[in-house]
């Protein structure tokens, strides 16, 4: 039987829910293919009950194979044996790291097709084609598959309903791990650097990049923040983030969080994807930059072209005057 | 020990990229340089040979491309590779992630590498997915946006950021690791460096040197069919300030932002 399996990512007794938009998505398609979708879950010690929750978002099945957490190659091994035992044309990832990691080693394994940043995914004579914007999101390329099929969807790509409430069955299977998967081993998981800040609930939020120069440049970034006052705080680019000047905490984007505040006033970012992707929803867009080329101002809706360290002062005292009146 | 690093001729951040209509694929005319994110691959190469940790005999650029693509070739030797190997086929043309990364690992089968690094992503394809479809074809291990290298044990110790935080992954070798930018700030070229750099050995490779099926790769080889170029639903352009009088630009977002109840 022709048939989508879905790799359901969880950690500490949750799923990612980026894989469970997938689940959903995945059954939605199932039923205009006439087939079903399937969702996997790679672990140590999965348990059923846990993995059956899966059939609230639409999985009609759920394969559980027991194998090392956060690395890629296990699931490879696990995804390509269901898939080839029970005849699944095609693979669904709800993106991030392990879901691009995974899917490209899956195409190479099946000799699939394999298409990432996926935002849309459609049937057409009961196949499926993906739409990946290209070019710096300037246009919409249709992917097709000649066999099967592998689709890693961009962050946030797709709608996480409620569950139903209803539970699958579940399959266990017991997979032989290619030598080479057991060669990567993780010595710690999930290690949280930097404060402990919270940015989710926030409605004003100032985001810093690369462009501030220097991990100094937050300070100014977070007397912005507490000049708006009330509901403020300040987030940042994983490219900060992984040079250490602003806590993982803070982190909008591909590895870290999805915001909508009300205000995002981005200082000295780009606005490369993997940053858009965590604050595109955001109401009003305000992007200061030097570079009036930076991929942020084709979505800002108040753009500056200009130097931080002049500008940024300058509206912290114009924000303080204005609260002050 | 032998390292190969990967890279890559891209089209110049400062060119506008456009897709050419009669072939639905990236023109990649106009200025080229080596994809940025590849130097942070070989710097990456010359540190753990400069640390001495690991006996690292030979660093090699390797490249799948046209002939331009000798360029970024030049440049990787200029920033401290010894040779280079450059695959160049117009059987190759047109091939997508899963073909090229088997064109690749098949050339990287002809020199047998400890290590393979590459850089997490090119700046035009956005393919951060070629170091998992090399490192399949070549049954080695792999992890990809390594922030952090540390030999332990004769492996690996590398770090990176993950869905849940950083985590840290001890690897054996031979592995294939793509490394993220933030790993190092790669080192400028010497003009010595830069003068030389033609002078060394250019390996140039045919699909049939590196036992390439072209039945698996090219246009014809590859499973994805991309086509039917549409525009994106349009956004309505924000308004850009350039900021001449930084009194009267912050004036004007003041004013923006009361008008929108920002503040």
């Amino acid at each position: 039987m022709a048939g989508i399996l879905v790799y359901a990512l969880h950690y500490e007794g949750a799923f990612n829910k980026n894989s469970l938009g997938a689940i959903a998505e995945a059954s939605k398609l199932a039923g205009e293919l006439g087939t079903e979708a399937h969702a996997i879950v790679v672990g140590e010690s999965v348990p059923d009950d846990l993995a059956a929750q899966l059939g609230g978002y639409g999985a009609a099945k759920v394969f559980v194979v027991e194998a090392p957490e956060g690395l890629a190659q296990p699931v490879i091994d696990a995804m390509a044996k269901v898939m080839t035992d029970n005849g699944h044309d095609y693979a669904i990832f709800g993106g991030g790291l392990l879901g691009f990691e995974i899917g490209a080693g899956l195409a190479a394994r099946l000799g699939a097709g394999v298409t990432m940043e996926v935002t849309g995914v459609g049937v057409e004579d009961g196949k499926l084609v993906a739409e990946r914007p290209i070019l710096g999101d300037s246009s919409i390329s249709e992917s097709r598959y000649k066999g099967k099929g592998i689709i890693i969807a961009r962050l946030n790509a797709f709608e996480v309903p409620a569950s139903s409430g209803a539970s699958a069955p579940v399959e266990t299977v017991a997979v032989e791990l290619s030598p080479w998967s057991t060669k990567a081993k993780i010595v710690r998981r999930g290690e949280q650097r930097g404060a402990d800040v919270d940015i989710e609930g926030a409605n004003v939020l100032i985001a810093g990049g690369r462009g501030l120069g220097k991990a100094e440049g937050f300070e100014q970034l977070e007397e912005l923040a507490g000049a708006f006052g009330g509901n403020s705080a300040v987030a940042a680019t994983r490219a900060v983030v992984d040079a250490g000047w602003y806590p993982y905490a803070a982190q909008i984007g591909q590895t870290g969080k999805t915001v909508a505040p009300k205000l995002y006033l981005a200082a000295g970012i780009s606005g490369a994807i993997q940053h858009k992707v965590g604050m595109q929803s955001s109401e009003n867009i305000v992007a200061i930059n030097k570079d009036s080329n930076a991929p942020i101002f084709e979505f800002s809706d108040l753009g500056i072209v200009g130097d931080l360290t002049q500008t940024v002062p300058t509206v912290i005292e114009a924000v303080k005057a204005k609260k002050g009146s | 020990m032998k390292i190969c690093v990967l890279v890559k001729e891209v089209p110049d951040a400062a060119v506008t990229k456009r897709i050419d209509p009669s072939t639905g694929r990236l023109d990649r005319s106009g200025e080229k340089n080596l994809n940025p994110y590849d130097t942070h691959a070989i710097e990456a190469a010359m540190q753990l040979k400069e640390g001495g940790e690991l006996q690292i005999d030979e660093i090699v650029a390797v490249t799948m491309g046209p002939d331009s693509a000798v360029r970024a070739l030049h440049k990787a030797v200029s920033l401290g590779a010894d040779r280079s190997v450059h695959l160049s086929d117009e059987a190759l043309a047109g091939s997508d992630v899963a073909a090229t990364g088997y064109a690749l690992a098949q050339t990287l089968k002809r020199e047998n590498p400890d290590l393979v690094l590459l850089g997490q992503q090119s700046d035009d394809g956005e393919c951060y997915t070629i170091g998992a479809v090399v490192a399949d074809h070549l049954q080695a291990p792999s992890l990809t946006q390594v922030i952090k290298i540390d030999v332990v044990d004769g492996g690996l110790r590398c770090e990176r950021q993950a869905e849940y935080g950083y985590d840290t992954v001890q690897v054996e070798l031979p592995a294939v690791i793509s490394v993220g930018d933030a790993i190092n700030e790669p080192r400028y070229p010497s003009l010595k460096a830069i003068m030389g750099a033609k002078k060394k050995p250019l390996d140039a490779l045919k699909t049939a040197d590196a036992e390439i099926d072209v039945a698996l790769v090219g246009a014809s080889g590859s499973q994805v069919q991309c086509g039917s170029f549409k525009a994106p639903p349009a956004k309505s352009a924000g308004l850009i300030i350039e900021d001449e009088d930084t009194n009267d630009t912050v004036e004007k977002i003041v004013a923006w932002l009361d008008e929108r109840k920002l503040i």
